[in-house]
């Protein structure tokens, strides 16, 4: 039909008629439609207005008078339209009226002034949006299962579901078994063997609890205030944190929040309102804190909350120094290892890594099966831990556990023997790296008088020299994996004090070793496995509905996919997240960038306040995460108890942590409230691909399951109604529903060529064929590693990167792996911090702090938790809590736990358990202990992320009850010269508790 | 007529909780007359796992032993019901009834597996019911087997006969067949619940410095001097002999290395024991 009125409209007459009559079309529509569906009636009787589309010149229009939920209609202008939507010429009118909507026409003519909307916010906004009901209804989608019941589809950070709904009410959620239609999966011959992956999607246990966490008490079902909060005359910022609070409805909390912006911009200029969220969402491109929040903030200006690179921290700071790798924070790109590691590699040394605890990141358990069948293969296995993880405990193999924070000791202990045996790759080294003698001189102790013999490392890390040697005489006689960190990159030694050091030289030890020669790549089976790279479905980081082109990926493909109206923050101050706290109380601070353009975007350090900028006077809070998940917490709940943050408000969906800081409580709505669309794993932007940590891409519908609890909205709808209240409520949902963006967003894969938009939205979730073996995705590093262009399918490093051709050699200056570090030598070649190359520098708190250790001799690390995801699954009633490895319940309170070795517990007189008393200078947390070998003498386990933040006395300066391990943890960053959590290296002690209330 | 069998290899579990979880999501909130009342959202557990480190820093290993209804075929908890308030279906599935079993509290006590919890707000004892709700539907899994992401548990359908076949071939066994109650949970790998290990590193001094005896050969006497297994040490001149039985008496380690010589150490075993390092 498009075609047809495109063809006839390029008449002036006829395109006028055309026009005409669509607009009678359109108030036939509305009518059968109200007639049709009772929804929509009841709809039609909320407003009373007069709503005009019309041409600019007046020449032709129609009016539609909505009274009693009763519909007229006249052809012309109205003399006093309530609403009126004006297109610049027929032109415009037809590409937005006649299906399919032209969406890059509309966005070109709303970015020129030639489409407009004139009218109160509340009524253009409602006027907009019921023309999108009028389109939805009759929307089939789900699955019956029988007995009233419907099947839906949604997506979690923990994998793929299927949500079972009778009569409003969810009942169920489960892992997705794929049906006789969906996609057959790849397979692998190596050895001899076929391996498949079963056809169904895994969940991890954060996601299995939802209806747990949909249904908590914990929930925030009204708009909440403080009791002692007046916007108007007394603050009491000092009470937060300990005043109660009372409902309030909707317009008095929008209108307060939308007051306060207006307030604090007014009397203080850009950049008084602070924002940010944790570094995690609910799931859904739509829905993510990187595209409706920033649609939202960029259009007020905020000063943004710049995160540091937390789960990579060493791997951005320390080894993309040595191979680039920008793009992926300084960790590695895993492309086809799973089918090479499988037909190639002898031996795995995980090391610091735990992916059946972390799940890579998103993955859900999509890498388990892949590992096992390592183990089905015989290969051999290394675990370098301080924690006998649950990687090991799954897989077996020879455990290894060093002291934690002592970095790359145990590595440079390695080389040592690589060096002095010979067993390295000398050609590889040769031609591929660069600067291997200078360090080989620093390993031998020819430059500090230290040969770092597996002798030296023993009074580092601890491993017996013996089986240093034995280790590294395995690893340099085979073709090795380095699964470094869960998902490579991360891992809980990248963030301490020595995480830097380790990570770098991770690198080395493998550019000694070949990197990317067959068998020999980093990775543990978590990404890599033979799936389709080329079909596009956006990840959570490309941005969504944000438009923001500067602060998300969504500038590479979404974008120029998805025309939307672009967005941007005209603040140009930013505050480090984990200095939220010196900003505002101390005034100022400084940071360094994450940045994945380019190795030397972390050179530029940015100060706060930025000049001509006001400082933070409002802090809006997306979720309440931080006291459980940042470091030295303590910190953050005294920088709430100041008056020199005038306005707190929190959106959140449970009342839990910092929400309970908040000066106004927005109670935000799940992703199963919600519409929105996603698949299993993407994230895209800085993990791209990272998908390929799953065995099916999935792509699904995030099916808006049951109506949201309470009077709570979803994020979209809160930013909508405050846009309303500050003017850009059609430049913030560009007149489309959540509905409609999912739309727009399927429209902008690749998915419409392969399912319909009716069928997607009926069975919610497609199944990626996979390649053929021709189409896999060649080995990451192999073209490097036999000087070949790179081949793999990723537009990184940047063609402004390469020194001598584009795809030749890494991103390096010299295109090589560096043992000695251009960059570093560029910025800073003298910091002692960071030297130019890998050294072993003792932690800044650790064994060697000698004063401190004697005091709090425990070294206690504290990795990303097993059951819940940071704050995810913990608390709020979650069934998590009763998972007898996440938290125990003595005397009705569920305590979070602490693992201690038998011989520290025994000299403490800590029996399996006990309460005890977790602390340090920095503060104090009450734990249950458990008694175990997992851990040696003198380290202690427990995980972040606790939900819950529960002061036995004043926030900020009394014990935490309920588990925030990071009020421990050092507050400042890995080395001067960035922004980063060095969590790992934290020195505590242990006494029992016995006093259940009152201790301070 | 086919009976279900849940099949839970104790190597394969990692404790994920997975089928914990998916319990509580089928039960919590959910009534199934006729076979399970709502189950309580906190507290309760119709599978418990059971974890066992073995050994001592640092060489040691973990298992997990999930412990559901046993869905005995000489169910104590049916002989301690009274009213028929607890059945077995021929399917093998023990039911609980939830409005017959009301009250009757020493059905929970019967239990020997500890698989039954009383649920103090309705009053009545309840359990796994292998969601027999869901098979009776068509449903191919229980939840918790849909949810285990390692095949750690699978649920077989088969006669009596493919039963003790399958028995046979996967060396499956029941969880405290002393018991008696003829369960139709089977385990495979259970020694890593059950039975415990001697291990040991072996080392050797030589050139000033301390060398993994890799290759080293271990032989382990019983308290009757015979000589039950032989092993080898790895890289790391670690060995490992397991499948013991616990508190089983003084047993005998004794290494050979060529050119290092012998040793012999005694060990009194009682659980599971890493005796350290072993210098030649």
């Amino acid at each position: 039909m498009k075609s047809i009125v495109n063809l006839l409209a390029k008449s002036e007459a006829f395109s006028k008629l055309i026009f005409s009559l669509v607009l009678l079309a359109m108030k036939m529509r509305i009518e059968s439609t109200a007639r049709k569906y009772p929804f929509f009636k009841t709809r039609l009787k909320e407003k009373t207005l007069t709503a005009q589309l019309k041409l600019k010149d007046n020449s032709a229009g129609r009016y539609f008078t909505i009274k009693d939920g009763d519909v007229t209609s006249g052809s012309g202008i109205h003399a006093s339209p309530d609403v009126t939507v004006i297109f610049g010429d027929t032109r415009v009118a037809l590409d937005m009226l006649v299906p399919p909507r032209d969406q890059l026409a509309m966005i070109n003519a709303m970015k020129s002034f030639h489409l407009g909307l004139e009218g109160p916010e509340e009524l253009t906004s409602w006027w907009m949006e019921t023309l999108s009901l009028m389109l939805f209804a009759g929307t089939k989608y789900g699955t019956d299962v029988g007995k009233g019941v419907t099947r839906y589809t949604s997506n979690t950070n923990g994998g793929p579901v299927f949500v079972y709904v009778k009569d409003g009410k969810i009942i169920r959620i489960t892992p997705i078994d794929f049906d006789d239609k969906d996609a057959q999966p790849w397979t692998i011959r190596a050895r001899g063997k076929t391996f498949t992956p079963p056809r169904r999607t895994t969940i991890s246990p954060y996601t299995l609890v939802f209806k747990s966490m949909i249904y908590s008490p914990d929930r925030i079902l009204y708009p909440m205030k403080r009791v002692d909060f007046d916007p108007n005359g007394k603050r009491n910022c000092e009470n937060r944190g300990t005043s109660n609070y009372v409902r309030i409805g909707w317009e008095e909390a929008l209108d307060t929040v939308a007051n306060e912006i207006k307030r604090v911009k007014k009397t203080y200029g850009p950049g008084a309102i602070l924002n940010g969220s944790g570094s995690h969402h609910l799931w859904g491109v739509l829905g993510y804190w990187l595209s409706a929040r920033l649609r939202f903030f960029n259009n007020i200006g905020f000063t943004p909350i710049a995160h540091n690179p937390d789960s990579w921290e060493g791997w951005y700071w320390g080894a993309i120094h040595h191979w680039g790798q920008s793009m992926h924070l300084g960790a590695p790109e895993s492309y086809g290892t799973v089918e090479d590691c499988l037909k190639e590699c002898e031996m795995v040394v995980f090391w610091s890594s735990d992916p059946e605890a972390t799940s890579g990141v998103y993955g859900a358990f999509e890498g388990t099966i892949r590992r096992q069948w390592l183990k089905e293969l015989g290969i051999k296995m290394v675990h370098i831990d301080p924690f006998y993880n649950h990687t090991a405990a799954l897989l077996g193999g020879k455990w290894l556990a060093p002291r934690p924070a002592t970095g790359n000791a145990l590595p440079l202990a390695i080389a040592y023997v690589w060096i002095t045996e010979g067993l390295y790759d000398k050609e590889y080294v040769a031609q591929r790296t660069y600067g291997f003698d200078q360090w080989k001189e620093y390993i031998l102790g020819k430059e500090d008088g230290i040969p770092k013999t597996p002798e030296w490392q023993e009074a580092e890390a601890g491993i017996p020299s013996r089986e240093v040697r034995a280790l590294a005489r395995l690893w340099g006689t085979r073709k090795t994996y380095l699964a470094a960190g869960g998902l490579s990159g991360f891992g809980s030694a990248c963030r301490d004090a020595t995480g830097n050091e380790w990570a770098r030289s991770m690198v080395c030890l493998m550019a000694m070793q070949g990197l990317g020669k067959p068998g020999i790549n980093m990775g543990g089976m978590q990404q890599g496995t033979p799936i389709d790279t080329n079909f596009y479905f956006p990840g959570y980081a490309e941005g969504g509905l944000s438009g923001d082109l500067a602060g998300t990926a969504s500038a590479v493909n979404l974008y120029p996919r998805m025309p939307q109206l672009p967005t941007v923050n005209t603040v140009y101050q930013r505050v480090p997240r984990l200095r939220i706290p010196e900003a505002i109380l101390d005034g100022h601070t400084y940071g360094y960038p994450t940045d994945p353009k380019t190795i030397e975007g972390q050179f530029l350090r940015y100060n706060y306040p930025t000049p001509g900028h006001s400082p933070v006077k409002m802090y809006y809070k997306y979720g309440g995460s931080h006291i459980g998940t940042m470091c030295e917490t303590n910190r953050y709940a005294n920088m709430y108890r100041s008056d020199k943050l005038e306005f707190v408000a929190n959106q959140s969906i449970w009342f839990e942590g910092e929400a309970k800081f908040a000066d106004i409580i927005l109670p935000a709505c799940t992703s199963f409230e919600r519409w929105d669309i996603s698949e299993f794993a993407n994230c895209g932007g800085y993990i791209q691909h990272s998908f390929n940590q799953c065995n099916h891409r999935v792509a699904l519908i995030q099916h808006k399951c049951i109506e949201p609890l309470g009077e709570s909205k979803s994020d979209f709808q809160i930013f909508l109604e405050l846009a309303k209240r500050l003017g850009f409520s059609a430049m913030f949902s560009e007149g489309s529903t959540e509905f409609d963006w999912c739309k727009r967003l399927f429209d902008a894969t690749d998915l419409p060529k392969a399912i319909t938009w009716e069928e997607f939205l009926k069975k919610g979730y497609y199944v990626l064929p996979a390649p053929t073996e021709e189409l896999r995705a060649p080995v990451s590093f192999r073209a490097f590693a036999e000087d070949r262009l790179k081949d793999t399918p990723e537009i990184a490093p940047l063609p402004a990167d390469y020194s001598e051709q584009v795809f030749k050699g890494l991103q390096t200056q010299s295109g090589k792996i560096e043992f000695v570090c251009s960059s570093l030598k560029r910025f800073d070649p003298d910091d002692p911090e960071r030297p130019v190359m890998t050294k072993y520098i003792p932690a800044w708190e650790g064994h060697h702090t000698t004063e401190l250790y004697q005091k709090y001799p425990l070294q206690m690390i504290t990795p990303h938790p097993r059951y819940s995801f940071h704050t995810m699954g913990d608390g709020k009633r979650s069934w998590i809590n009763d998972i007898k490895d996440h938290r125990i319940l003595i005397d009705g309170y569920y305590y979070w736990i602490v693992r201690i070795n038998a011989r520290d517990a025994n000299a403490r007189g800590i029996k399996e358990n006990d309460l005890v008393k977790v602390f340090n200078d920095r503060g104090a947390v009450i734990c249950a202990a458990q008694i175990t070998e997992r851990v040696g003498p003198g380290t202690v386990h427990s995980y972040e992320g606790s939900a819950v933040y529960d002061p036995v006395g004043e926030p900020g300066k009394s014990a935490d009850r309920a588990g925030c391990m990071n009020i421990l943890t050092p507050g400042r960053s890995i080395i001067e010269k960035s922004h980063s959590i060095a969590a790992n290296s934290c020195l505590v002690q242990i006494e029992p508790w016995t006093d259940s209330r009152g201790v301070k | 007529m086919k009976k279900w069998h849940l099949v839970i290899d104790v190597e394969k579990c990692e404790n994920c909780n997975n089928c914990f979880l998916a319990c509580k999501d089928e039960h919590v909130d959910n009534d199934w007359p006729g076979y399970a009342a709502p189950m309580p959202g906190q507290g309760q557990s119709w599978v418990n796992i059971h974890g066992k480190e073995r050994g001592e820093f640092p060489l040691i290993d973990v298992g997990y032993l999930p412990v559901p209804c046993m869905h005995c075929d000489n169910a104590p908890c049916m002989k301690a019901s009274n009213n028929g308030a607890v059945s077995k279906r021929p399917d093998g599935i023990v039911i609980i009834d939830p409005v017959k079993s009301r009250d009757q509290k020493n059905i929970v006590k019967a239990c020997p597996y500890d698989a039954i919890q009383w649920n103090e707000q309705l009053g009545i004892p309840q359990k796994c019911t292998l969601c027999a709700h869901l098979l009776d539907e068509g449903w191919l899994k229980t939840r918790c087997v849909q949810a285990c992401p390692t095949g750690a548990l699978s649920l077989r359908q088969a006669e009596e006969s493919e039963i003790s076949e399958i028995i046979q071939t996967e060396n499956l066994e029941a969880y405290r067949p002393d018991l008696k109650t003829s369960p139709r949970v089977y385990y495979k790998n259970l020694y890593r619940f059950t039975r415990c290990f001697i291990a040991g590193s072996i080392a050797v001094r030589s050139g000033g410095k301390e060398e993994c005896a890799d290759g080293a050969r271990v032989t382990l006497l019983n308290p009757g001097n015979e000589a039950i297994g032989e092993s080898v040490a790895d890289n790391f001149g670690d060995f490992k002999f397991d499948n013991l039985e616990e508190k089983s008496g003084a047993y005998t380690v004794r290494v050979v290395y060529p050119g290092y010589g012998t040793k012999t150490i005694e060990v009194d075993l009682t659980q599971s024991v890493y005796v350290g390092t072993i210098f030649l």
